[in-house]
């Protein structure tokens, strides 16, 4: 008999390996996202020198804000402390226990001097006049950076490294 | 012929994808070391039979992707000195609201985006009244449940910080 139905029990075996084919590739695509390289768009002008306030598109690898290895200068992406839903592309300035001296944002401001504290970073745009960054919310917790901005790959023919 | 080994490698493989994309999902499970959150959550010592001691905890990661935690839940978040450290604290208070200081006659209004931690066990904590206001995005989820040791499993209640907080709205 069961040469008439040749295909019965393959297809639900079909099945099976098939969601476990598309569980697999899932799971890949997020453990890669989470855990080893992302795509960003940057929208804003506050790196404006750096990126374009129309969106450039970014690669982030997070392993280095794993592995601690984030260096003054690089740029990172990073959760805002004013609002966990928004990541934020600034530039770090200072890691923890340097000693740091602040520019004025306008005009009117007081040259500050600023010792970060442990476990922070201080996070500045490179658009120092149009950038909300340290100097208005303060030194940033290190557990709030996502990853580290290493390669921009939109607009085309401008790839750069950082 | 090699054939069950590597597909005892093959399924190993997929476990471990799909454990790793559960954990980052779904939830983790966290051990409690210092006496913080008593009597809540038992600390545990460092040696073996200690570790056995300690409450580990559950926390649940769906509610921490919209950030959409209530005041009095016990959360999970990174410590703001020591970004590989963890701390289990309770939350007391939200942006917006107007939280009495501890020990102090000082008033205050929880900036945007932060939220104030503290422990249960009083006065040794070290919490919202050594770092102030936290950024919520260090909150890495929510704890419901001590599943171990077994005869302390349960769950973990949202207890409602009373007479602390002035309320900004009803989050």
């Amino acid at each position: 008999m069961s040469q008439w139905f040749p295909k019965l029990k393959p297809l639900g075996r079909e099945v099976w390996e098939r969601s476990v084919l598309l569980t697999q590739f899932l799971c890949c695509i997020h453990i890669i996202k989470e855990h080893v390289v992302e795509i960003h768009q940057v929208m804003g002008p506050s790196m404006l020198p750096t990126f374009s306030a129309v969106g450039d598109v970014l690669l982030v690898e997070r392993l280095s804000t794993k592995f601690q290895r984030i260096k003054q200068g690089d740029v990172v992406m990073a959760l805002s402390p004013e609002n966990p839903r928004l990541i934020v592309c600034k530039r770090v300035l200072g890691l923890e226990g340097e000693n740091l001296v602040v520019m004025p944002t306008h005009g009117s401001g007081r040259v500050q001097h600023i010792k970060v504290p442990k476990g922070h970073v201080w996070l500045q745009g490179d658009n120092l006049s149009n950038s909300t960054d340290s100097r208005h919310y303060g030194p940033v917790p290190y557990g709030l950076l996502r990853g580290k901005v290493f390669l921009r790959v939109w607009p085309p023919g401008g790839w750069t490294r950082f | 012929m090699a054939e069950p080994a590597w597909l005892l490698a093959k399924r190993s493989a997929t476990a471990a994808l799909l454990s790793i994309t559960l954990t980052d999902i779904v939830g983790n499970i966290a051990r409690t070391h210092g006496d913080s959150m008593q009597p809540t959550l038992q600390p545990g010592e460092k040696n073996l039979l200690g570790f056995l001691k300690g409450d580990i905890v559950f926390f649940e990661k769906i509610s921490a992707a919209a950030y959409k935690y209530h005041r009095g839940d016990v959360v999970v978040l990174r410590s703001p000195s020591d970004p590989n450290q963890w701390m289990i604290k309770r939350l007391i208070a939200m942006q917006g609201d107007w939280i009495n200081v501890p020990g102090s006659y000082e008033i205050l209004q929880i900036p945007k985006g932060r939220c104030w931690v503290e422990g249960d066990g009083g006065n040794i904590s070290l919490d919202s009244r050594t770092f102030g206001a936290l950024p919520l995005g260090l909150v890495q989820g929510r704890v419901t449940h001590k599943i171990w040791p077994p005869h302390r499993f349960g769950r973990v209640e949202r207890v409602f910080p009373k007479g602390r907080v002035m309320l900004d709205d009803e989050v």
